[in-house]
């Protein structure tokens, strides 16, 4: 197979420059990410107002695949509902793990393009930690960080 | 001394032909030739050690030590036969201070907790260094918490090499044990040995070396290094998985208690009191790795046959050509530039993390590893989530470097 099949230019442009790449002034709910098997950490920066998710922006450090994830996913969540934002991420989820899942490009629009990860069982981590550090954020109570680890 | 020498490749015995005794290289990776520069993670095994575990399997196998049967006669005889090999490789002075472990972490892991802790007392010190592998830390870190003494750590320099002023500072009136690493599985950092363990004798010292990069690329003589304990595993050296040794000086594995208790390690029990077996065999718990051990002394002949002056010859000559073709790389900085080093080269590249540079690799058929090497805290000291290491083998070429080379700047561009 191709490597651009999973190096895909949508992938290498979120990695280049990653959207939401920031700390928000004032922190509303946070969460930390780790992968202890690559080093990979990422802090997801949550704000849900009336429901909808109104901020939503990461900083950290990883590789292509767990830049690219975390910043196309800060755009497709931000304006969501939480509700729509799980299924989105029931979504992402088959799409990354499920050889046979064909994804939805309406539903899934640009995240699509990380389809490719599921060929590279090593690699499915690295997509997925920002959707967990996500779930870990919104699932928080306090302003202290919550934790997500890939196992 | 320790220090492989440069040679030119040419000059080297015929490696093409040490490489074809490796079944597995022959091998197509996503429609390219295998380049496996993942050695010091584990090396190949040639067909003499493959042939010499189904031999064994084939015609020899029974339980050692317990029959008068002719299998069990030559089960025990090849395997007590693997104990003399190891032996004369590491120039120990008796079989008996040949202990056959799991590897390196459970040979270290048998020192910490047989010797470490029955002896030391709270307040008293164990002294690593920041290159060490997890295995020669976690066993120190648990024993400080069984026994209350305290772990120290010994810096480095932003080579790679151990401060040795510092390390000598550090060896005060309550260190007991000093623990290092041979070469740095991290960085291919060589350590000067010699002159640490001789420091740590004059001051009455345990000395445990982690000698688990060493064997299978310099020549290892423990009673030149005078160190107390050696510990190293088989699946780097060309061995099996599953096989390790610990060297330990006679004197002092002889007051150590026993590790584990069970068949094996004792002369006679009955329920008032039992009687340990004597050396080695105090340490060898249970049905032992028998296969693995003949696996492991046919790797040694292996590596005895090609001489390891000239396998250290070659394995400095590849970091060498390596380290110059890599750093023709724009962006590539080699993390571990030690003055002694040998057989690997760890390394960044500007704007590719190490893990998708491991994914493009394989792409090209080049096996490297990505990660922290389990030495968190050389990556901390360095300030790096990760690094990208090659490291060679005695069957690997300089075309491999070329391909390695080749897959880093396809990398570059595939996420430029
Ligand atoms: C320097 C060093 N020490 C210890 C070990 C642990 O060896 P093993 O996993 O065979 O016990 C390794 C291998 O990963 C190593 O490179």
């Amino acid at each position: 197979m191709d490597i651009r099949q999973l190096y895909q230019d949508v992938i290498v442009d979120h990695n280049r420059s990653p959207r939401n790449f920031r700390r928000p002034e004032t922190i509303d709910r946070v969460a930390e990410g780790y992968n202890p098997l690559c080093g990979d950490k990422l802090h997801i920066y949550l704000s849900v107002v009336d429901g909808k998710i109104a901020d939503l922006s990461f900083e950290g450090n990883g590789c292509a695949i767990s830049i690219a994830s975390a910043s196309m996913m800060t755009e497709a969540l931000l304006g969501k509902d939480e509700s729509e934002a799980e299924a989105l991420f029931k979504d992402v989820h088959r799409m990354l793990t499920e050889s046979d899942f064909a994804a939805d490009p309406a539903k899934l629009g640009k995240l699509a393009a990380l389809a490719g990860v599921r060929d590279y069982p090593m690699r499915v981590k690295c997509a997925s930690l920002c959707w967990h550090t996500w779930l870990a954020a919104l699932t928080s109570t306090g302003a202290e960080a919550a934790t997500a680890r890939t196992e | 001394m320790n220090q492989p020498q440069a040679a030119s490749i040419k000059d080297l015995p015929d490696f093409a032909a040490i490489r074809a005794d490796f079944p597995i290289l022959e091998q197509q990776v996503h429609g390219c030739p295998l380049a496996y520069l993942d050695s010091a993670a584990s090396a190949q095994r040639p067909r003499q050690v493959i042939d010499a575990i189904a031999d064994y399997y084939r015609h020899d196998h029974a339980n050692v030590h317990r029959g008068v049967h002719t299998l069990s006669q030559r089960a025990t005889e090849a395997y007590e036969g693997a104990r003399e090999s190891v032996r004369r490789f590491i120039n120990a002075a008796s079989s008996k201070e040949i202990i056959f472990t799991r590897g390196t972490t459970e040979a270290i892991n048998l020192v910490a907790q047989a010797f470490a802790r029955t002896t030391l007392k709270p307040g008293d010190e164990i002294l690593i260094t920041w290159m060490e592998h997890h295995s020669n830390i976690v066993p120190w870190q648990m024993v400080c918490e069984q026994t209350g003494a305290v772990l120290r750590v010994a810096p480095i320099n932003d080579r790679g090499e151990l401060e040795l002023d510092a390390w000598k500072k550090l060896l005060g009136k309550k260190t007991r044990v000093a623990a290092f690493g041979h070469i740095s599985n991290a960085l291919g950092t060589i350590n000067p040995v010699h002159e640490l363990c001789a420091e740590a004798r004059r001051r009455g010292i345990a000395t445990v070396i982690d000698g688990a990069q060493a064997l299978p690329h310099i020549d290892v003589d423990v009673r030149s290094i005078d160190c107390d304990f050696y510990a190293f595993s088989g699946h780097k050296m060309y061995g099996p998985t599953g096989i390790g040794v610990l060297y330990g000086r006679e004197e002092m594995l002889q007051d150590m208690p026993p590790w584990q208790g069970g068949g094996e390690m004792i002369l006679a029990v009955d329920f008032e009191k039992t009687v340990y077996n004597e050396l080695p065999h105090k340490f060898e718990a249970g049905t032992p790795n028998i296969a693995g051990a003949i696996g492991l002394g046919a790797a040694v002949a292996y590596l005895e046959n090609i001489g390891m002056e000239q396998i250290a010859a070659h394995g400095y000559e590849l970091m060498r050509l390596a380290s110059e073709a890599l750093l023709a790389v724009p962006g590539l900085r080699l993390i571990g530039t030690a003055e002694h080093k040998t057989a690997l080269v760890s390394f960044v590249v500007d704007g590719v993390h190490p893990h998708d540079l491991g994914t493009i690799a394989d792409h090209h058929g080049v096996a490297i590893r990505t990660g922290h090497h389990c030495a968190m805290p050389v990556m901390q000291r360095f300030g790096l989530p990760a690094t990208a290491r090659a490291s060679f083998g005695i069957y690997n070429t300089e075309a491999e470097i070329d391909q390695l080379v080749a897959a880093v700047r396809d990398a570059k561009e595939v996420l430029g």
